[in-house]
Order: C-alpha cells, then structure tokens, then sequence
C-alpha cells in the first residue's frame, strides 16, 4: 500500500528557532490520524510544510510517493487534493454560506473558468448536500460573518469537504465548540476517514479519545511517542511534557 | 443575464443615465433657445468619464481589496494615447505649418517623428493603445506586485510612487511627449470639429456609452463566481489560496481590466476637455478618485460614479465661487462622509429608502 504523506528527516526554523526538529511521519490512505503536544509543539508549522505555506530547511516531504510537496505552494497542494482547516477558523465573512462553499466546491480553478462558470444542478444539488452535512442549510442565505465560532467551524469544515480532497488536514477543529456540538464534529470526521485520510490537531483530550485512532506526540518539533491514546498517555516522558509546562 | 446585470440600483442608474444621453444632446443643438448651454455638454461629458474612472477603481478596491493610489496614471495614459492620435490629425495646421511634426516637436528643433509616434495617425491603433498602454504597465506592475505577495499599504504606496513617476516622467522635455504643457490646441477628431456642438454632445454620447459599458462589464465580473472569489481574496487571501486559486492571476485580471477601463475614461476625456497634461498623473489625482468612490459607496459600482459626479459637480460650483476653500470642501466631505455614512452615499440613500418599503427582498 502506498502511503499518502510521508515525511522524512524534516527541520525547519524561524530566526534559529528550530520549529520543526528532524521530524519523520507516515500517514496511510483513509487514516484518521491525530497529533496531539502542548503549545508551540510544532503542529501548526507542520501542516504549513505539508500545504507549501513553509519551506523546510531540511528533509523530504512526498505526497502519494511521488509528489514532492517541498516544491508546491498552497494552492498546488489544495489542488492535489490536500484540504486544510485553519487552526482560526476562516471563512468569507461577507459572502453569503451557500457562496462560501460554492466558491469552495471541485472545480477548475483557472481565472477564465472561474469568470465564465455556471453552477449546474448537479452542482447545486452537492452544496445543499454539504449544507445539510454541516447542519447549516436553514442559514444558507445568511452572511457568514453572522455565524456563531462553532457554526463557522462547520462552515469552514463544509468548505473543505466541498474540495473533495484526499487528505484533510484539521487543526484544532473543536475550539469553541460545546460538548455535544465536538462530539459531532469527532464523529464527522470518523465518517470521513476510510474514504479520505485524515490528520487532526487538537489539544482537546475527550475529542481525541473519541476518534478512537493512532496518536503521534509532537514535542520541540519532534515525535516524541506513538500509539493508542491509552498507550502514550501512559509514557512516562509524556506525562512529564503535558505536566512540567 | 438581464436580471443578472441589472439590479434595482443599476437599472434606476442606467435608466437614469439614458434619459441624459437622449435629453442633452437634444436640448442643445434641436430645441429653441438652447436649454441646455454647450458649456454644459462638456462638463457633463467630463463628469461621465470621471464617473468611468470612479466604477475601474471600484472594480479593484470595492471588490478585491486592492486599494489602488496610482490609477490616475492609467486614466492619464489611455488619455494621451488618444491625444497623440488628435495631434497627428492636426497635420500641417499647426502654427508652423509642419506636415507631419507636431508644433511642440518643431518648437524643440526635433527633424523626424519620434518611432512611438509612429502608427498613431490611425485612429484604431489609436484605440488599441488606448486599452493596450494602460493594461500592460497594470500587468507588469501587478505582476511583479502580486507575485511578490505585497498587499495592503504597502500595495498603495507603490502604486502612488508608479504614478509619480510617471509624472517626473511625462513633465521632461526630452520624452517627446510635449513636457509640461501636455499635449493641446486639437482641431478636430475623425474629421469633426472639436469645436462645434455637434461634436461635444457626440462625445458626450460617447462617455454616457462607455460608463455604461464599463458598469455592465464590472458588474458581469463582479456577480461571477471568479466575482465571489475576489470578495474572498479581499476577506481572507490565504483561505483563497488554500482552496486551490491561484491569487495572483485573479488579481492580475481584474486589474488589467480595471486599468483599461481607466484608459478609455481618459481617452474620452482628452477630447472633451481639449488637453491632456502631466499634471494628470499627480498623485493628488489618484487619491481624489479613492475619496470619490468612500463618498459615493464602495463596492456598489453605481455608488462610485454617483460619488465622482457630485464631487466634480461641487468642485465646478465651488472653485467657480470661492476656489480657495476646494481642497478644505473636499477633505470635509470626505471625513462627515466616513464618519457618518459608512457605505457612502449611496448605501444611505437606499437604507433611507429601505424605510419606507414595505418589507420586500433587497439586491446586494
Ligand atoms: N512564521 C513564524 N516565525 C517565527 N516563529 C514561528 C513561525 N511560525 C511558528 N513559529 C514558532 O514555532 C513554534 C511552533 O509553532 P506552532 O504554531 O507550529 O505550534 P503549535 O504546536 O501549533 O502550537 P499551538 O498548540 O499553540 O497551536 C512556536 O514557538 C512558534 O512561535
Ligand atoms: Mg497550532
């Protein structure tokens, strides 16, 4: 099986700062994947070497095996297939919620396309579909900005899946969102997986226990444990991590 | 697409602007007793291509974000592009009876025609120029500008700093392109008077025609979807990007159109005005048509050349009164304007309007 991500000796840093510290990770076709680590751990940084939004200093980051993802920018990487959620969640505040996921929707992203394009029934019919996925149909017409934090959390994840991308990067989707309204968001993207690989932030510990998946501990920019959740969290350097910030 | 194009405020407008079109030229040269003076013809005229120039800057900062302090140089080259053209029709009318140079190049002892004049004795390269000049500097520019990911202030200072430029450029002597005198004493265009009526409220026809090409063309972008992806480089840029759109190329679009559009204004304007000069490009220029558009409502396309008309209409009235406080006047309106009508003119118009409907869907 080819993996979808692979990332090999990685080091990237900010004025000398090391961010990112020889770092190496797989993640498989459909994988729901979570990365957990106190602040300033490097997740964040991560994902902006894999989406081409930072340039790693050292290290090999491929897509699919093939793809070099150190040689793309951020819309190279949406292109293939890679969807992102911002650890703030970000939506267009002044377009309406159908238009924010219709300008998301698969498509040709070429200026002219994009100018001339016509949205078809089929079209129309996959936003209401992601709408109602997202709970957010009855409030299609409104402005995004009038959103509540959680509902533009959905916004923002409706938006992706409207990419249809491969692989979902998500960080730190259940900020601000109530007890009942995470539960659905973890069993959304337990839904998603499978079809799609998925790599989850979140600082959260109900939420990543129930998605229920493999768990990478980032610290100082490295992996620092692997496992089950039950498993790293019983790792005595990890303990130490969560406990002596 | 009718119903696309044209919502409530653009059609008002445009119906508006139809009724100008048939009503001027009719009341100056058919009826008795001329209601409406000549004089008239031309400001109106003017008003009109200010009002063009007004709805291309609306175009990038209403819809991209890309507030742009430098469009004036576009509207100032698409205007000697065309006064190039006028000068050659001279042709050995001028005061020294030279065939072919114009009167300044005699003046400054040139012997031959410099080669970028070459070709602008014919009135369609001309027009090509008019759209081509302008859209290629906003393509270089923005190019280098957008690839580069400079945005915000940092974009509008450069753009001020391009137009000045071009104003030390255009004010040398030695560029070939009349100094600080510009270009001027036209006689006629495609062998009209420029002096006679007829011609004047022919260009004002002309103007009208433009501002409601250079509506209808904005407004077709601006409800497209690459319209709604521009509100969203202007909301949030780098959500754009990580969606999969190439940010610079849909800037670079609208800009280029913009600063064509720019042109043709100036194009038009040079005619109807009779010169064209480099005090055209002065960076106070360019910041004038930022305060027309707030003034007028931005991201409303007919809010910005509703506000470029009463400011050229209150700067006409008030610098023929007392011109010393014009600058004052201007810098007033537009301050009581961003303080207490935020969506411009326009937007309080309408939301006053809005009051006395009864509760029916609004156009956005
Ligand atoms: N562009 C940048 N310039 C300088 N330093 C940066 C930059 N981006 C990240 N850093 C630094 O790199 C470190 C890792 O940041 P990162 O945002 O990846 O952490 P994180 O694990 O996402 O933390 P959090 O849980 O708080 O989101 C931090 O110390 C941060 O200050
Ligand atoms: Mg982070």
């Amino acid at each position: 099986m080819t993996s979808q991500l692979y990332l090999s000796g990685v080091s990237c840093s900010f004025d000398g700062f090391k961010a990112i510290n020889n770092l190496s990770m797989v993640i498989q076709k459909g994988e729901l994947h979570a990365v957990i680590g106190p602040n300033g751990a490097g997740k964040t940084t991560m994902m902006d070497i894999i989406t081409g939004k930072t340039r790693p200093d050292e290290g090999e980051v491929f897509w699919n095996e093939t793809v070099d993802l150190t040689k793309i920018d951020e819309a190279g990487s949406a292109q293939l297939g890679i969807g992102r959620k911002f650890q703030k969640p970000t939506v267009f505040e002044t377009l309406t919620v159908e238009d924010n996921i219709a300008i998301a929707l698969k498509a040709d992203r070429g200026v002219l396309a994009t100018l001339f394009d016509r949205q078809t029934k089929k079209q129309a019919k996959k936003i209401t579909e992601l709408l109602e996925l997202v709970r957010l149909n009855d409030d299609r017409a409104r402005m995004a900005a009038d959103l509540s934090h959680g509902q533009k959390q959905w916004l923002e994840i409706g938006m992706l899946l409207a990419q249809d991308p491969e692989l979902l990067l998500v960080d730190e989707p259940a900020a601000g969102m109530t007890d009942a309204e995470t539960m659905r968001t973890a069993d959304l993207l337990k839904s998603i997986a499978g079809e799609r690989s998925v790599v989850v932030v979140e600082h959260d510990m109900e939420f990543v226990r129930a998605l229920n998946c493999k768990v990478t501990v980032l610290h100082q920019g490295s992996v620092l444990a692997e496992g089950t959740l039950d498993h790293v969290s019983a790792m005595p350097e990890v303990i130490e991590v969560y406990l002596g910030r | 697409m009718f119903n696309r194009l044209i919502d409530r405020r653009m059609g008002i407008f445009l119906f508006g602007l139809f009724v100008l079109t048939v009503a001027v030229p009719v009341g100056n040269l058919a009826m008795s007793g001329q209601p409406v003076p000549s004089y008239a013809v031309a400001l109106m005229a003017k008003y009109l291509c200010y009002a063009l120039l007004a709805v291309s800057l609306d175009l990038v900062w209403g819809f991209a974000g890309i507030l742009s302090l430098g469009h004036g140089a576009f509207f100032a080259l698409g205007g000697y592009a065309m006064g190039m053209h006028l000068m050659r029709e001279i042709g050995p009318r001028g005061v020294y009876g030279d065939p072919l140079l114009p009167d300044f190049m005699v003046f400054l002892n040139y012997d031959a025609l410099p080669w970028f004049w070459l070709g602008f004795d014919n009135f369609l390269f001309a027009v090509l120029m008019v759209v081509l000049v302008p859209g290629l500097l906003a393509f270089v520019f923005g190019w280098l500008a957008f690839r580069s990911r400079v945005t915000g202030v940092y974009l509008s200072i450069i753009t001020q700093a391009m137009t000045y430029a071009l104003m030390l450029t255009f004010f040398r002597n030695e560029l070939g392109l009349g100094g600080n005198n510009g270009l001027t004493d036209f006689k006629d265009v495609l062998g009209f008077n420029l002096q006679t009526d007829s011609t004047r409220a022919g260009l004002f026809v002309i103007a009208a025609t433009a501002l409601t090409a250079g509506l209808l063309i904005s407004r077709f972008i601006t409800t497209s979807k690459l319209g709604k992806v521009l509100v969203g480089v202007r909301d949030a840029e780098s959500r754009t990007r990580f969606i999969g759109y190439r940010v610079e190329g849909f800037k670079l679009f609208v800009f280029v159109i913009s600063a064509m559009m720019a042109g043709v204004a100036g194009a038009i304007y040079t005619p109807v005005v009779g010169i064209i000069n480099p005090g055209e490009f002065s960076p106070a220029n360019s910041i004038e048509i930022v305060i027309w558009v707030a003034l007028g409502g931005r991201g409303t396309l007919v809010g910005a050349a509703i506000g470029a008309i009463i400011v050229a209409l209150a700067k006409t009235l008030l610098t023929g009164w007392i011109p010393e406080i014009w600058l004052f006047a201007l810098g007033g309106m537009f301050v009581l304007v961003t303080l207490f009508l935020p969506h411009g003119v326009l937007g309080a118009v309408e939301n006053t309007l809005n009051k006395f409907r009864p509760k029916k869907e609004t156009t956005v």
